[in-house]
Parts: structure tokens; C-alpha cells; sequence
């Protein structure tokens, strides 16, 4: 043993029992210089809170979190596009939070922007922050509006302050798929999923369906990598169908971009989603099913301005819509697309803003042959049984069940 | 247009390609951390320097294509991404060669700060399109596009796999290798011959930790191409148990690597000619792999051969 033991204190453990108290001292000395002036001004935050609430209304604090980075080409820059234009809303003002994971992490996000930066609305984007973090919050702050993205929302089971937006983008997807039926030479599509939840489902269907009304042995391969963003396996899975021969290939992942690059550069068409990936596959583009978030967060926007609430039942708990209502949108068609193509696109859009087309109807089987709908009968959009999917329409190769 | 199909042809294809333009991070951070293992330590921050290289990687990529143009550019990347991770490699070394400071402690630190430092630092190319490292096209005889893209290989593969004989015969044949292999054996027996073990498991650390950066370059401008946040997946701390599967040997890292690189395709692969079921065990199973391999190879009756003496002691 080279430490030595006879002394109870060494010299270097007064040193250190010296230098710690001093550092301990001055800590506190500093933290004492810096609450001063931070008091003052919350004090004048305060009075000019006051003051505008004496003028006009108070700014209403809306909360947004994201699971992933703001500028990903993907989900959570389509929602941070719509976040944006709700600032432009006069009395919203926007707090934000990005790189958020699924788990008790975006607890302590949303705690701290309602209990630090006072919000009153909070919109966390992604689907997994649901069930149990919204739920467990919402029965804290009862008077905090959660607002979703996803179909989780049931009435009467969740409590008053949590609502739920979600659009139709399958109805873009069916579009896109439209033109994919078209460009496609021997009918084979492609598409990266992430995990077989109902959005991600409805989406692989109406591109097949979409597709399928073009011609109609089309086929779609899905590969579900597991979770949503995972950069080597998207790569892996698009490479893979290359080398099987399909020749378009969409996704829904957090991130497109890695496919729409990884499909460039093997030369094959892709379609886009969440966001316009264009720019990423000058050449290879199609179309792609995008978010318009704008309309209905200036929408929203407007409602908390005008103390409109879910608790008070001004704002419905269900918000959808499709490409009518503008909850979703089509990317500018790539140089690629047929004039042909273009054609059916363009009608089938229209037809589905006037609601002529209804994208599920009879007859229709899974890809394991049991009948999902017989002849005649048909889900509307706002059909909840959508919201349930559990199935892969007929000309889908993919299972499920992992 | 790929217009033939392959068919089951596609799952070895798809592996072999998924070998050839995945194992290329695993072999440099596994050569990378065999080096400074060898020399007593273990940096378990390979993980973090691995996303740091990503990210300078990229990063100095995209923003001296205007200067450099898309030829040179990604290569001064490669660069910054070796130099970005001797930083931090020099930081771990310093750290954990402090009296009774645990190196697997400042390790776990040294993920969270190097991921957290290229997270920050990371965010503004996100978006941007960085130019890409050439690759080599060794498929031109063939007249199918699907093999024709499966060899595209890209010279960082072939420098790392280069590497691994090299360091072999660096650690048996030199003399600098016997400093490290002493050091790392018998830091008594090397302070007896007059080595400083601070100097050798300092620069062992840090030319590790060059190397990691250098497979970081290899996710960020070769495959898959892109910067994001969730770009490693782990694969650093998997390659840290790859070294161990691989008995300190850098010959035996290299066909590790490949194990694993191949083992990331097969989850894909299986799926794409239509067999679905366990896709989440295929998709699985570089981490099922490294399980396995812990599993196999700690075993309380037998001590490992090739174990550094002195790695993961107080000295």
C-alpha cells in the first residue's frame, strides 16, 4: 500500500477540503449576483404582460415537440412548416422542442413548457408519445389542450383536454400511387415501412389500390425495418428491391431522404412522403403524398386566439380531412412522369375532391384471401374501421406478423 | 432501369453487397479499439466518436465542395473526421490514465459527450446534400445492374481492409508493436524497460480513436450516405464487442466485421423475396449476434485467450 494511513487528514485532503469549501462559496456568492438581475426582469416581464393584457388579449404559449430534427425532408419538418405559420397568427406565440424520444424524456418536455414556459397548448407531433405520456399529463393539467396526430383519440375513454388531428394522406398516396401504376414497367412497387400500425397500413394499401386502378396486376413489396428511423436498414431495403426488379419505390419512415438518395442512385423512380424530397431525386422523382399541416395549425391558431377550448367543447376532439380539406397534399410532378400519367392523376384527384371516389370498396380481399368487403359495400374516409387496419389488400407482398 | 428480377438469387446478393458496403464502420472502429484494448485501455466512447466523425465528416464535405470541389472535398471530410475523433480521443486518454479513475466509466461519458458535442454541432446539415466519397466499380464485366451496384466499393473499405494485415504484423513483427503489447500485458514489466505506459496507451487511444472516426466517415459519405442523428445505430459499441469476439486478433476483426456488416442485410434481404415471417428477428440480428457472442465467449471457467494482462485493472 503506498497511501499512507497514519495521518486522519493528509495534506492533500486539506488542500482539497479547502478549495472545495472556496469553490462551494463562490458558487453560491455568483448564483446570488445572478438571480438579481433575472428577478428584475422577470418583474418587467410581468408588468408588460399587464400591459398587453390591458390592450388586447394575452399571447396564448403554444407548445410543439418533435421526435426527430426540425429539417429532416420528413415528418417533423412538415409539422415545424405548419408550427410556423401558426406563429404567424397574431397573440400565438411558439415554443419548440426537437430530438425528443418516446419515453418519459417528453414528459419532462411537456412538464417543462407548461410549468416553466407556461403553455397552454401543446402539439407533441409524434405517435408514440400518446399512450402513456398525453394521457398522464392531461390528467395532471386539466386545463393544458393536448393536441395528437394519430387516431389513438377515443371519446369518452380520454380524458376532455386531449384532442386528435390527423389527415388523409392515403388519399394522396392513392394519387401517387396512380402515377406509380403508371411508371412502372412491370408493375412492381416497392415500400419501406417502418412498423405495421394502422397509418402505416392504410398508406401501403391505397398506393396499392391506387396503383391497381391502373394496372391491375400490380404488386407491392413491403419491407418493415422495425423502427423509424434507421438509416442502414432503409438503405439495405431499397437496394434489396432494386435487385428484385422494382422499379418504384415510396416509404413511410421518420426520414425519406436515405431512400429517395439510395433509389437515385440506382436508378429507379421513387415517390416521396411527408415532405417534397424533389431536390433529393432530380431525375428519379414521381410525385409524392405530402402534409399541409399550414391550414389547419393558422386554423387551430386562430381558435386558442380566440379562447376557443376542447375542454369547451368549441373544438372538435376529431379533426380529419384529406386532400379537400387540405390536410394533405401532392408534390409537383418529376420530369419522368408521363403526360399519360399526369392524366389520371389529375382525375383521380379530382374525383376524390368532390368525393365521387371512395378509395375502399367492394369487393375487396386481404392478401391472404379473407373478403374484407363484399360487392356494394364500401369505408368512407371517415370510416373508423380505417383507423383499425389490421389487414394488406390483395397485390400487397408482406405480412404483418413478425 | 433494373428491369430483370433475381429472385432468391437476391438474398446472397443482398447479403454480400449489405457485407461489402456495411462492414466498412465496424472494421475501422473495431481495428480502432483493438489498437488501444491492446495497449491496457478500452474506450468504450467509440460510440460517440463514431457520430462525431460522422458529423465533421459531412459536415466539412459539404461545406468546401465550393472550394474543393466534389472530388476532394469529401476526402478533406475523412480527414476532419479522423481529427475530430483524435480530439476526443485525446480526452479519454488523458482521462482514464488519472489515478483510480475507471476507464469504463469515462467511456459511457464519453458516448454521451461525443454524441451530444455531434448532435449539436450536427443540426444545421440535417438538410443539405453533402458530395459523396467516389466509389470503385468493380461490377462493370457484368451486364446485371443488381451486381453491377452491389460492387460499387468504396476505397475506404478497401484501406480499412488493408489495414487489418497491417496493424497484424505491426503489433507481432515491430517494435512499437511490442511497446503496446507490453504496455498492455504487463505495464510493470514495461516501466521496467524504460516505456513510459502513459505515452504508449495516450497515442494507442488516440490512433484508435482516429480510426473510429475514419468508419464514421464511412456511414456519413459512403453508405448510407446521409447525416442524421440516429446514423450509428449502436454500431460502435457492437463493434466494441466484436473485439472481443475477435480475440484482440486485427486479422480476425476483419472478418468480424464482415459478419456483422452482412448480418445488418439479411433482415431486408429476407424480406424483399417474400419471406416475411421473424422479420423482426432478422432485423435483429446484429444485436442477437452480439448477445450470442457475450454469451459464448464469457465464460466463468475459462479465461479469454488473447485478453490483454491488463485490461480493465486499476493500473
Amino acid at each position: 500500500m503506498s497511501y499512507r494511513r497514519s495521518f486522519r487528514f493528509s495534506r492533500r485532503q486539506v488542500v482539497r477540503g479547502l478549495l472545495a469549501t472556496t469553490a462551494f462559496g463562490m458558487a453560491t456568492k455568483l448564483n446570488a449576483c445572478g438571480t438579481s438581475p433575472e428577478a428584475g426582469g422577470a418583474d418587467t416581464a410581468d408588468t408588460a404582460a399587464e400591459d398587453t393584457a390591458d390592450t388586447a388579449a394575452e399571447e396564448v404559449v403554444v407548445g410543439f415537440i418533435y421526435v426527430g430534427p426540425k429539417d429532416d425532408f420528413g415528418y417533423n419538418q412538415a409539422h415545424a412548416e405548419g408550427a410556423a405559420a401558426m406563429a404567424s397568427v397574431p397573440g400565438i406565440k411558439i415554443i419548440e422542442e426537437a430530438s425528443v424520444p418516446e419515453t418519459t424524456a417528453v414528459l419532462e418536455t411537456m412538464r417543462s413548457m407548461i410549468e416553466i414556459d407556461g403553455a397552454k397548448v401543446l402539439f407533441p407531433t409524434s405517435f408514440g408519445y400518446f399512450d402513456p405520456y398525453i394521457l398522464e399529463l392531461a390528467a395532471e393539467f386539466p386545463d393544458v389542450q393536448f393536441f395528437h396526430a394519430g387516431g389513438l383519440y377515443q371519446d369518452g375513454v380520454h380524458p376532455d383536454n386531449v384532442g386528435s388531428y390527423f389527415g388523409y394522406i392515403d388519399e394522396a398516396q392513392y394519387v401517387a400511387g396512380v402515377v406509380a401504376g403508371h411508371m412502372s414497367k412491370e408493375g412492381k412497387l416497392g415500400f419501406v415501412a417502418a412498423k405495421p400500425i394502422p397509418q402505416v397500413l392504410r398508406n401501403i394499401n391505397s398506393f396499392t389500390l391506387g396503383a391497381k386502378s391502373i394496372n391491375p396486376a400490380a404488386t407491392t413489396q413491403v419491407i418493415f425495418t422495425g423502427d423509424w428511423a434507421l438509416p442502414v436498414k432503409e438503405a439495405e431495403a431499397t437496394n434489396s428491391m432494386a435487385d428484385q426488379g422494382i422499379d418504384v419505390i415510396t416509404c413511410h419512415v421518420d426520414s425519406p431522404k436515405v431512400v429517395m438518395e439510395t433509389a437515385e442512385k440506382r436508378g429507379i423512380f421513387t415517390s416521396g412522403y411527408h415532405a417534397n424530397q424533389g431536390p433529393l431525386a432530380p431525375e428519379g422523382y414521381l410525385t409524392g403524398a405530402e402534409w399541409d399541416w399550414i391550414s389547419i395549425y393558422t386554423f387551430l391558431g386562430e381558435q386558442f386566439v380566440g379562447g376557443k377550448t376542447l375542454m369547451a367543447g368549441d373544438i372538435d376532439h376529431i379533426l380529419r380531412g384529406g386532400l379537400a380539406d387540405k390536410f394533405c397534399k401532392l408534390s409537383p410532378y418529376g420530369p419522368a412522369v408521363s403526360e399519360e400519367a399526369k392524366a389520371d392523376a389529375e382525375a383521380a384527384k379530382e374525383k376524390l375532391l368532390t368525393g365521387e371516389l371512395v378509395i375502399y370498396e367492394g369487393e375487396l380481399k386481404d392478401n391472404t384471401g379473407k373478403s374484407i368487403l363484399s360487392g356494394g359495400e364500401k369505408y368512407e374516409q371517415q370510416n373508423i374501421e380505417l383507423e383499425k387496419m389490421d389487414w394488406l389488400i390483395e397485390g400487397v407482398k408482406g405480412s404483418i406478423d413478425g | 432501369m433494373a428491369a430483370e428480377s433475381l429472385g432468391l438469387w437476391g438474398v446472397p446478393l443482398g447479403i454480400l453487397a449489405g457485407t461489402l458496403r456495411g462492414s466498412a464502420p465496424f472494421l475501422f472502429v473495431s481495428l480502432g479499439e483493438c489498437l488501444t484494448e491492446k495497449s491496457g485501455k478500452i474506450n468504450l466512447g467509440l460510440e460517440g466518436t463514431l457520430l462525431m466523425g460522422a458529423m465533421s465528416a459531412y459536415g466539412v464535405s459539404y461545406l468546401t465542395q465550393g472550394t474543393l470541389g466534389p472530388f476532394w472535398a469529401p476526402w478533406l471530410g475523412v480527414v476532419a473526421a479522423g481529427v475530430s475523433g483524435m480530439a476526443l480521443g485525446a480526452i479519454h486518454g488523458w482521462l482514464s490514465q488519472q489515478p483510480r479513475v475507471n476507464d469504463v466509466a469515462t467511456g459511457i461519458a464519453m458516448i454521451v459527450f461525443g454524441s451530444g458535442l455531434a448532435f449539436f454541432l450536427g443540426k444545421p446539415f440535417i438538410q443539405p446534400q453533402a458530395p459523396q466519397l467516389f466509389t470503385l466499380d468493380l461490377g462493370n464485366w457484368s451486364s446485371s445492374p443488381p451486381i453491377q451496384a452491389a460492387l460499387k466499393i468504396s476505397p475506404l473499405f478497401l484501406l480499412g481492409v488493408l489495414i487489418a494485415p497491417l496493424l497484424h504484423w505491426f503489433f507481432r513483427y515491430t517494435r512499437w508493436g511490442l511497446y503496446v503489447r507490453a504496455v498492455g500485458d504487463s505495464p510493470e514489466a514495461a516501466r521496467a524497460m524504460g516505456i513510459s505506459t502513459f505515452k504508449v496507451r495516450m497515442l494507442s487511444i488516440v490512433a484508435g480513436s482516429f480510426l473510429a472516426g475514419i468508419g464514421g466517415a464511412c456511414l456519413s459519405l459512403y453508405y448510407p450516405g446521409v447525416w442524421t442523428e440516429r446514423i450509428s445505430s449502436g454500431q460502435g459499441l457492437m463493434a466494441v464487442a466484436l473485439v472481443i469476439f475477435a480475440r484482440w486478433n486485427p486479422i480476425q476483426c476483419l472478418w468480424a466485421s464482415l459478419l456483422f456488416g452482412g448480418a445488418q442485410a439479411i433482415g431486408p434481404a429476407f424480406q424483399s423475396v417474400g419471406v416475411d415471417s421473424y422479420y423482426y428477428l432478422f432485423n435483429a440480428a446484429p444485436y442477437i449476434l452480439t448477445l450470442l457472442i457475450m454469451v459464448v465467449t464469457c465464460s466463468p471457467q475459462r479465461t479469454l485467450v488473447g485478453l490483454p494482462g491488463a485490461l480493465g485493472k486499476d493500473d
